[in-house]
């Protein structure tokens, strides 16, 4: 654990989605993300691309699954927000292994009142869901707890959410 | 009762989504996976015959672009088709922008234009006035994009985009019938013939 604790937290799980075999990684931008969406982008195994919404790209993923392609959905929290029908119609009922990685905007410090009251809706969503969800706080936990979910929704056709908590991110701060 | 009538479609001839699909999937000879969108998309290409290629989408309105080109991606040697309506691509139009700028050669999305949201009880869309789903595609990145003038012209234009690199979108003005049945509703069923049907090569 050593060695992983050394590593900057983009660059463990970029590690863990190579080793578990994801080929494709879509996103929508965010702030937080950038330092592993740029690893992505310029990973030539990992077919990168950049989606208009967080539903667009929770299909592609869906379709390329179906085709034998392991893909990733990346977004913020805000993004989240727009995707319950579609998880609900078209993830769950479907039974899609769809991993989602979300960076956890409105809390911890969060400067703007709009995202606190977004990340409030996530976690009931995802509960009312059934939806297997881990909040991602330390880098020494990263590792196993991405590797172990992945692993786990890909065996049991289930989707999985990570939720990168600001306390391994370091998150978002209001600079004046 | 027709109100598909707006100038963009010149002299284009109404045809019907049942027809329409028919044609399509006599003409899909190398195990092309064809997903529909919601509604009245999947259950005329249900009751169009039940290939293990085929996908059938239950909800997720607007998505069946967005499946059907991650499916095209995962596997670039099969051609693959989106059955849409023309209310379900309004909802995620820039879908259009994604594929427009990936240009995924192995696509063809076909738009069932009825000019309104039929299943929910013929509310007139965007292109029951002013939009042209053609002009959108062709101005978002999808150069080979037409309308069918009639059902030859369809026929003709099906046989070339399966044939030649895409991506390709091709809008067809239909009338304003509901499907001729409807799908069986079991998605995991759905799925797993699904991906057994797409197992194997193209
Ligand atoms: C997100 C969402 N909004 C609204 C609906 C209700 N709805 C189901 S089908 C449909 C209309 C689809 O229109 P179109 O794609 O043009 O197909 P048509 O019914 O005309 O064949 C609507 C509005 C829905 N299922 N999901």
């Amino acid at each position: 654990m050593d060695a992983a604790a050394s590593r900057p937290w983009h660059v463990v799980l970029h590690a863990v989605l190579k080793s578990n075999k994801v080929r494709l990684f879509t996103y929508v931008p965010d702030r937080v993300l950038t330092p592993l969406i740029k690893i992505a982008h310029d990973d030539p195994d990992l077919l990168t691309l950049v989606a208009t919404r967080e539903e667009e790209a929770l299909g592609i993923v869906t379709g390329a699954y179906m085709g034998g392609m392991l893909g990733v959905v990346a977004m913020q929290t805000s993004g989240f927000a727009t995707i319950p029908n579609a998880l609900a119609s078209l993830a769950v009922p479907y039974q899609i292994p769809l991993l989602m990685i979300v960076s956890e905007r409105g809390t911890l410090g969060e400067f703007n009142l709009g995202q606190a009251m977004v990340c409030r809706t996530m976690r009931p969503v995802l509960d009312a869901l059934g939806i297997e969800t881990h909040t991602i706080t330390r880098l020494d936990e990263l590792e196993f707890i991405a590797d172990r979910s992945i692993q786990q929704a890909v065996m049991t056709q289930a989707p999985v959410a990570l939720i990168l908590s600001p306390l391994l991110t370091g998150g978002k701060v209001f600079r004046s | 009762m027709d109100t598909n009538t707006t100038a963009h479609h010149g002299n284009r001839k109404v045809m019907n989504r049942f027809d329409v699909t028919q044609r399509l999937v006599a003409r899909l000879h190398k195990n092309e996976a064809v997903i529909g969108g919601i509604g009245n998309t999947n259950f005329d290409l249900w009751m169009a015959g039940q290939r293990p290629q085929n996908f059938y989408m239950l909800g997720s309105m607007g998505l069946a672009c967005p499946i059907a080109l991650g499916v095209a991606l995962a596997q670039p040697g099969r051609g693959v088709v989106a059955l849409e309506g023309d209310g379900s691509l309004l909802m995620q139009l820039s879908c259009l922008a994604t594929i427009g700028t990936l240009k995924p050669k192995n696509l063809l999305i076909l738009v069932m234009d009825n000019a309104c949201y039929q299943i929910t009880g013929s509310q007139p869309t965007a292109t029951a006035s002013n939009v042209d789903l053609v002009g959108v595609a062709r101005a978002s990145g999808l150069e080979s994009s037409h309308w069918a003038a009639d059902e030859p012209s369809f026929e003709h234009l099906v046989e070339r985009c399966l044939a030649e690199p895409g991506p390709h979108l091709i809008a067809v003005r239909i009338d304003g019938k509901s499907a001729t049945g409807s799908t069986e509703r079991d998605p995991v069923a759905i799925r797993q013939r699904f991906m057994r049907g797409i197992s194997t090569a193209a």
